[in-house]
């Protein structure tokens, strides 16, 4: 009942609905009483009175502000296609990640049936050094399960920016 | 004084260097910006320097004012950034004594209205005393709403809330309100109706 007659006080509520109140307030005694109690608060708070400060504010602040000058505005000084850059930076190296980690998945032993599928081996494509190099030191599967979970935080963060920004561009015409 | 220039051309005068003109602003906002601080702190002398620091705030970030949205609302941000350092700051000082200085701070409002302490019983006096029972957000909020002059979708937008949920939140404060003027000043609310 409240929530509807402060609706209705605001000025919020559609012409149905403030019809069906209307009634409400004019044939019952309960809804009448709570909403002159209603009214009256914010009768009182359409009346009250903002603080005022001390008579020398103006002054003082005036004072306070010859001391300094206007910052340039924050858009003026930061370039968008640095920005734009270390966007790209981190996209390229988080493809490259996941490039590498989808390499190293073995295609061909989820199903025995099915026709093992050949990929290059490194010597087809002239990296034969490559192999001499221990992986397995660094890119064991605990330090590959710790970054695959970062490149996953990574992605929401950027999906949950993204969407954010949409959000605003449509709340922002 | 310049009082019928609107805010955004007044801005475009001090960009272009006229800093006398800021007064305007100042003496337009002051009591907007002095009562939003108010609600935050607890003392005059700390609210006057909140407010000022705001305007100096306001003013050297002049530049980044865009005027998609009111002055005022602008100026909110700022008032709300400052009064969350000024407390984080006061917070640090008085680390070992906080929780017991809270308690007691409430303690003594609400004893303080009940031993009927009031000079002034003026209506405007009452409900900025009741206001100040509140919570930092409830006040705040019916102060944007009452007097900020801020619409729902505003309030939102500033609070980074949806429309709906600032109603909800501005009924639930008001209903609040409504408690703390029963509980202590229901002499004077009668006297009212």
């Amino acid at each position: 009942m409240e929530d509807r007659l402060w609706n209705y006080i605001d000025g919020g509520c559609s012409p149905a609905e403030k019809s069906a109140i209307e009634t409400l307030i004019a044939t019952n005694r309960e809804w009448q009483e709570k909403y002159r109690e209603l009214l009256n608060i914010h009768q009182l708070l359409n009346a009250s009175e903002l603080e005022a400060p001390s008579m020398r504010f103006t002054k003082n602040v005036m004072e306070e502000i010859s001391r300094y000058q206007i910052a340039p505005a924050t858009r003026s000084y930061i370039n968008k296609n640095v920005i734009r850059g270390i966007g790209a930076f981190f996209l390229t190296m988080i493809l490259g990640l996941l490039a590498f980690v989808f390499s190293q998945i073995k295609w061909s032993s989820g199903s025995q049936s099915s026709k093992s599928i050949k990929l290059p081996s490194v010597n087809d494509i002239g990296l034969g050094q490559l192999n001499k190099i221990d992986y397995s030191k660094t890119f064991n599967s605990t330090w590959v399960i710790g970054f695959m979970l970062i490149l996953v935080v990574m992605s929401w963060m950027l999906l949950d920016m993204y969407l954010q920004q949409k959000k605003r561009g449509t709340t922002n015409p | 004084m310049h009082t019928e220039l609107t805010d955004t051309e007044i801005i475009k005068r001090i960009l272009q260097g006229d800093q006398a003109i800021f007064a305007t602003l100042v003496q337009r906002y002051q009591q907007y910006v002095f009562t939003l601080v108010l609600r935050f702190t607890d003392s005059r002398e700390d609210a006057e320097e909140v407010s000022q620091d705001v305007f100096v705030k306001a003013y050297r970030s002049l530049a980044d004012f865009r005027g998609d949205a009111k002055f005022s609302t602008w100026l909110y941000t700022v008032v709300r950034t400052s009064c969350i350092t000024f407390l984080r700051k006061k917070r640090l000082d008085t680390t070992s004594i906080d929780n017991e200085r809270t308690a007691l701070q409430l303690e003594n409002r609400e004893s303080g209205f009940n031993a009927n302490t009031i000079e002034q019983k003026s209506r405007h006096a009452m409900v900025n005393q009741a206001i100040r029972l509140l919570s930092p957000d409830d006040s705040q909020l019916i102060t944007l709403f009452y007097k900020g002059e801020q619409s729902l979708e505003e309030i939102g937008k500033i609070m980074r809330l949806e429309p709906n949920t600032v109603k909800v939140k501005l009924h639930r404060a008001r209903n609040r309100l409504r408690e703390k003027l029963e509980k202590h000043f229901s002499h004077e609310l009668k006297d009212l109706s």
